[in-house]
């Protein structure tokens, strides 16, 4: 839920809940006034009718309604003696509306000199109170859905622009990558709250930035260390080959100390290409075909192949083509195809099969399963071929995690790579 | 052919002059930067072998000045470095090819001679050798006036051989120049013996005047006859 949506629903509770509460003591105080008011009224017509009384006997003989608001009966005096003026909500049939409908009755007595005392009752029409409460509550109802709906523009309209600078950071965040070159540029606003985010977000950058930085730096650095010493050590050699006459011995022996050399720069130039792959250093996406990635490669291998008598076989059911950094797929296929080359047998056979959204090679080789669990961990190392650096399958894995491709292994006979390209 | 060495380090320096002495190449050392754009702003090279980190400088900054020159020497920079950066910026500044440390004798050869040979005459001399002709821009190998038929690995692995007649060739470094630095160690490199087989086959029935040997299971090595 979003931030401004969530203060909309806490608002429209609490207003809810203060309208009703207010609409409570409104209706209270309203009906309060009222009665004030009318019970005034009343008071102010009995004098009137006493007054009238005293000059106009004919009032004294309306003893109904019928004619006016009041009605005067003769009562006996120890019944006037012990009467109090009381003021009643009551119901009376009006002619009018042909319904019965609340009235206020003042009931009170009073006395015409001469022991004449009389009993009168004064009515004035009443507020309707269901309809009182049915004209509030509609009222309500439509202050509550105005306020409701000004919060929510005011929110949709006022909130966006101000939250805006804060968007806009998440954005740009979303979209950072470490490693490329661009740092976050904040938007300059105003607010301070937001002020002091960005401030704190590009110190943060700055410092993750110049870590992976230094850490690229040091991996750089490194790699060279170790190249320059591994050049001049195998350079020499191969010179020292070709500058002395040597025995078939001799030259063997040198050439063991070449291999070793090669097997190292290899694990050097893997481990490197490892932790790029892990730094996400391989950024320039364009697509790429695998399906003509995969043609190359097995031409490239044929002669591999070929020696050791493996059919190779590319099956295209469809075309796949992602955003991928060439040289990176390139280094996934090559390792794949590599390893079912390396590790099959003679006579075997090697299965490509391409769909748009997958990518399968099965092929020969051992009889017995790999455990799925660690053939893609670092130095893992399967067979007898003691030349590999254990490297590949862990290369091609950390490839699939950082493209977001899912890697399974299975076995029914062949060995089967499977990979599922988002 | 008039080479210059930029490099700093002494070894480095004492393989790569003794390589290029063995081809009869004159050869002038500078082991830093200030050194290299002295050397590079008097003289005129067919080669410069540019290290990228120097002692007080870059070796893109060399190319940079060779650039504002206008001199067209051609340059095969050689770093320790693997980052593309490096890679595209050296070769966006005119460099011709780009070495990574560490790399076969035989391998930084064919590089050079390739980079002297497109210079010197536009890439239009032809090689000659025993009794073969070779016009590298047209890929075309001729033999006593007969037009050899090689297909793309032959002819690259016969191209390797002649810019390194006489040396020993490791396996190693023939299998990745021909198919590529992803070959790695496959089965000892045998696979590239039925290549190598179809090539001396065609050399002798076509009266080549060359031989590839094999030298004992570690390489081959190319022979005038």
């Amino acid at each position: 839920m979003r931030l401004m949506n969530r203060t909309l629903v806490w608002l429209s509770g609490a207003l809810l809940l203060a309208l009703t509460i207010w609409a409570v003591i409104f209706y209270i105080n309203m009906l309060d006034e009222v009665h004030d008011s009318i019970d005034d009224g009343l008071d102010n017509s009995k004098l009137l009718v006493i007054h009238e009384a005293a000059q106009d006997s004919l009032v004294l003989q309306q003893n109904t309604f019928d004619e006016g608001n009041y009605s005067i009966r003769k009562i006996g005096a120890k019944q006037a003696r012990n009467h109090k003026d009381s003021y009643v909500d009551t119901l009376m049939y009006m002619e009018n509306e042909k319904d019965f409908e609340p009235v206020r009755l003042l009931t009170t007595a009073f006395s015409l000199g001469k022991g004449n005392y009389y009993e009168l009752k004064v009515i004035s029409s009443m507020v309707e109170e269901d309809d009182l409460i049915e004209d509030l509550f509609y009222s309500l109802l439509w202050l509550y859905i105005i306020l409701v709906v000004t919060i929510l523009v005011i929110n949709n309209f006022l909130l966006r622009r101000i939250w805006k600078p804060f968007y806009n950071l998440l954005n740009k965040l979303r979209n950072f990558r470490l490693g490329s070159h661009a740092l976050i540029e904040p938007e300059a606003t105003s607010t301070t709250e937001f002020k002091m985010l960005n401030d704190a977000i590009l110190e943060l950058l700055k410092s993750n930035v110049d870590t992976f930085n230094n850490q690229k730096q040091l991996i750089e650095n490194a790699s060279h260390e170790i190249q320059t010493p591994l050049a001049i050590a195998l350079n020499k050699l191969q010179l020292f080959a070709d500058k002395h006459q040597l025995t078939e011995e001799q030259l063997e022996e040198l050439f063991q100390v070449v291999r070793a050399l090669e097997r190292l720069t290899r694990l050097n130039k893997s481990l490197l290409l490892l932790s790029k792959i892990e730094n996400r250093q391989f950024e320039a996406i364009a697509p790429v075909n695998f399906n003509e990635l995969c043609a190359e490669l097995a031409e490239d291998f044929s002669d591999v192949a070929e020696h050791k008598s493996i059919q190779i076989e590319i099956v295209e059911r469809g075309t796949l083509i992602r955003a991928f950094h060439r040289d990176l797929a390139l280094i996934l296929l090559t390792n794949l195809i590599k390893n079912a080359l390396v590790h099959n047998h003679k006579n075997g056979s090697m299965v490509v099969t391409l769909t748009e959204k997958t990518l399968t090679i099965e092929n020969t080789g051992s009889d017995v399963a790999l455990d799925p669990e660690t053939i893609f961990k670092r130095f893992y190392k399967g067979g007898t071929e003691s030349k590999s650096t254990g490297l590949g399958l862990a290369i091609v894995h950390s490839i699939c995690e950082t493209a977001g491709i899912k890697i399974a292994y299975s076995f029914n006979g062949k060995h089967r790579m499977e990979l599922f390209f988002s | 052919m008039k080479i210059l060495v930029v490099e700093d380090e002494p070894e480095m320096i004492e393989i790569l002059t003794g390589a290029l002495a063995k081809e009869n190449a004159l050869v002038e050392t500078a082991s830093t930067f200030m050194d290299a754009i002295d050397k590079v702003t008097m003289y005129q090279y067919d080669c410069i072998l540019l290290d990228i980190n120097l002692p007080g400088g870059s070796g893109l900054q060399v190319l940079e000045q060779l650039r504002n020159l206008g001199k067209s020497d051609g340059v095969l920079i050689i770093s320790a470095r693997d980052a593309l950066d490096d890679k595209i910026a050296g070769l966006d500044l005119g460099a011709d090819d780009y070495l990574t440390k560490p790399f076969h004798i035989s391998e930084l050869m064919a590089r050079v001679k390739s980079i002297v040979r497109r210079n010197q005459f536009n890439g239009k001399s032809a090689i000659e050798i025993g009794n073969l002709l070779i016009h590298p821009e047209e890929r075309e190998v001729i033999s006593s006036g007969i037009q050899l038929q090689l297909n793309r690995k032959e002819y690259e692995i016969l191209l390797y051989f002649v810019a390194n007649k006489d040396r020993l060739i490791h396996k190693a470094a023939l299998a990745e120049h021909v198919w590529g630095d992803h070959i790695d160690e496959a089965d000892n490199f045998e696979f590239i013996y039925s290549q190598i087989k179809n090539l001396r086959k065609k050399l002798k029935d076509q009266n080549a005047g060359i031989e590839i040997q094999a030298v004992y299971g570690i390489g081959y090595k190319l022979i005038v006859e």
